[in-house]
């Protein structure tokens, strides 16, 4: 089953540039860490406490009607490439499906909720990991998804929950609310005045955190950035979510005004910028992954300042998806090695661009 | 009569709540302190433990090394020194075994140890894990009413009731 058609959209609605400031928020994901009593977690879990943890939880999905008109992916049922697919559309992390083909743990799975971009991951790093993935910045929608689920969850299932810490989970840095929301943001107006560096500080010293586009530890390719909360433990999950809103608010605010200080100080070499991107983009014959995300980011800018008329941040978002190579390699339904797949990309693009990209050129 | 007063002088106030089972029959009495004594019963309020041992843990007072570095916890074998490495947890019950250098590290981390969000309700709770859970939800409520979120509210006020006695 490679196709995911029982999953709504295909787990793909975060990618439709429909919520508050898309432009600048990609998308929205809160997540609530949990584990059942009983049972060992993350490293330390053995096959069985695996095994019976997902067991568990497929008996709360047969007797749940709202979970039951969901679908259940285990893991060991997909192929490396569909178990891939998942994780570069960000439904799935590299935890739950292993670093290499070979050692994929036991007994993972995920969970897609039949109505809303809502799923639960099953022996992840904790038992379960139940989140929501929105487009644009919906934090507290994403978290009243996230919390009703867990209502009906924890009803059914014999949380870990610990009278002084709160609910407990593998990592000590996650115990507590077992909450973290974090918001996917592209920021190339700070990043090009150079004011970048005082925000994410800034980030660090009101209690949120910054990474790359993969999560913890990965790099920042293309000016994109996941801003989240550092903390978990000691703040109700409302003031945990209000917090983020407002300081994200804030920084979209920064973001706003240094475009328009580059318009302002700058526009000729900003607007060559933008449109050397977008050529790049329309006629290259081989891109890499991360070029294509760096040329994505001027053309981005470009669409925000409305420098580019005609393009979509939908057209856009497709494209950072739809070119990794787990979904290129199921395109043309064969692998493929490095040179290929940066042919294919390049192909991809200029395919997406000239059928809705095109952008009026009245120079 | 207010409810406060005792049940037996009907003058002074009642602190003492006393139940007695006699012949298959529960009774409730309200007591004040003087007849309650007379009746052969104490405030059970506890002791209060000895504020020491919770003082030198907060003041981050390490353990000897070789008490921790010896430790590991008897439900799924992780070995302290593993967790130091790894940073990562076995089990629940790890949060018990290594407690006190939990406790130093999560006040480095998160500033605090109290958990003060959602209150998870066991299958069988008890009737103070039920009220910190009503309170908890209370406060939700109070918020989504704030920001005229009226169909959050609504739930909320549902999952309130359902923990009403009936």
């Amino acid at each position: 089953m490679n196709d995911f058609t029982t999953i709504p959209d295909y787990g793909l609605s975060w990618l439709e540039a429909s919520g508050d400031h898309s432009d600048i928020v990609l998308s929205t994901r809160v997540r609530l860490a949990r584990n059942l009593q009983g049972h060992a977690f993350g490293t330390r879990a053995r096959v069985n406490d695996r095994q019976a943890v997902l067991a568990n939880f497929k008996e709360v999905f047969a007797r749940s009607e709202s979970l039951m008109k969901g679908t259940l992916l285990e893991m060991k049922d997909l192929g490396p490439r569909a178990r891939r697919i998942l994780l570069e559309r960000r439904l799935v992390t590299s935890d739950l499906i292993g670093k290499t083909e070979g050692d994929l743990p036991a007994g993972t799975a995920v969970h897609f909720s039949h109505r809303d971009p809502l799923s639960v991951m099953v022996n992840e790093e904790d038992h379960l990991r139940v989140q929501s993935l929105l487009s644009g910045l919906r934090i507290q929608e994403s978290w009243e998804i996230v919390d009703s689920l867990d209502e009906e969850l924890g009803q059914e299932l014999p949380y870990a929950f610990h009278h002084e810490f709160g609910f407990l989970t593998s990592c000590p840095t996650n115990v507590g609310s077992g909450l973290r929301a974090s918001v996917f943001m592209h920021l190339p107006g700070l990043v090009l005045t150079k004011e970048i560096g005082k925000v994410l500080q800034g980030l660090t010293q009101v209690g949120l955190t910054f990474r790359g586009l993969y999560g913890e530890g990965s790099d920042v390719v293309g000016n994109f950035f996941q801003v989240s909360n550092q903390t978990t433990l000691g703040k109700s999950e409302e003031d945990l979510v209000d917090h983020l809103d407002k300081i994200v608010r804030q920084v979209i605010q920064y973001e706003m005004q240094a475009r328009q200080v580059l318009l302002r100080d700058a526009r000729g070499v900003t607007e060559d910028k933008i449109w050397r991107a977008y050529g790049l983009l329309r006629y290259a014959r081989a891109l890499s992954f991360e070029e294509l995300m760096n040329l994505l980011s001027g053309v981005r800018l470009g669409l925000s300042l409305k420098l580019l008329p005609g393009l979509r941040v939908y057209t856009l978002n497709k494209m950072m998806i739809f070119t990794q190579s787990a979904h290129l390699e199921q395109a043309v339904g064969k692998d493929l090695g490095s040179e290929e797949r940066d042919s294919h990309r390049a192909a991809y693009v200029r395919r997406i661009l000239s059928s809705e990209g095109d952008v009026i050129t009245n120079s | 009569m207010p409810d406060n007063l005792c049940d037996n002088c009907g003058s002074k106030a009642a602190t003492v709540n006393l139940t007695q089972i006699e012949n298959n029959e529960m009774f409730s009495y309200h007591l004040c302190e003087d007849c309650a004594a007379q009746k052969g019963l104490e405030a059970t309020t506890e002791p209060p433990a000895s504020p020491l041992p919770d003082f030198l843990a907060q003041i981050g007072d390490e353990p000897r090394e070789e008490e921790t570095s010896n430790s590991e916890c008897s439900f799924c074998g992780l070995a302290f020194t593993v967790f130091r490495e790894t940073g990562r947890l076995g089990c629940p019950h790890c949060y018990e075994t290594f407690e006190s250098h939990l406790r130093r590290l999560l006040r480095r981390v998160h500033g605090g140890t109290k958990h003060v969000g959602k209150i998870y309700l066991p299958p069988d709770p008890t009737v103070s894990e039920i009220e910190k859970r009503m309170e908890a939800l209370r406060r939700k409520l109070n918020r989504a009413v704030e920001a005229e979120d009226f169909e959050r509210a609504a739930e909320l006020r549902d999952r309130i009731r359902s923990l009403e006695p009936v």
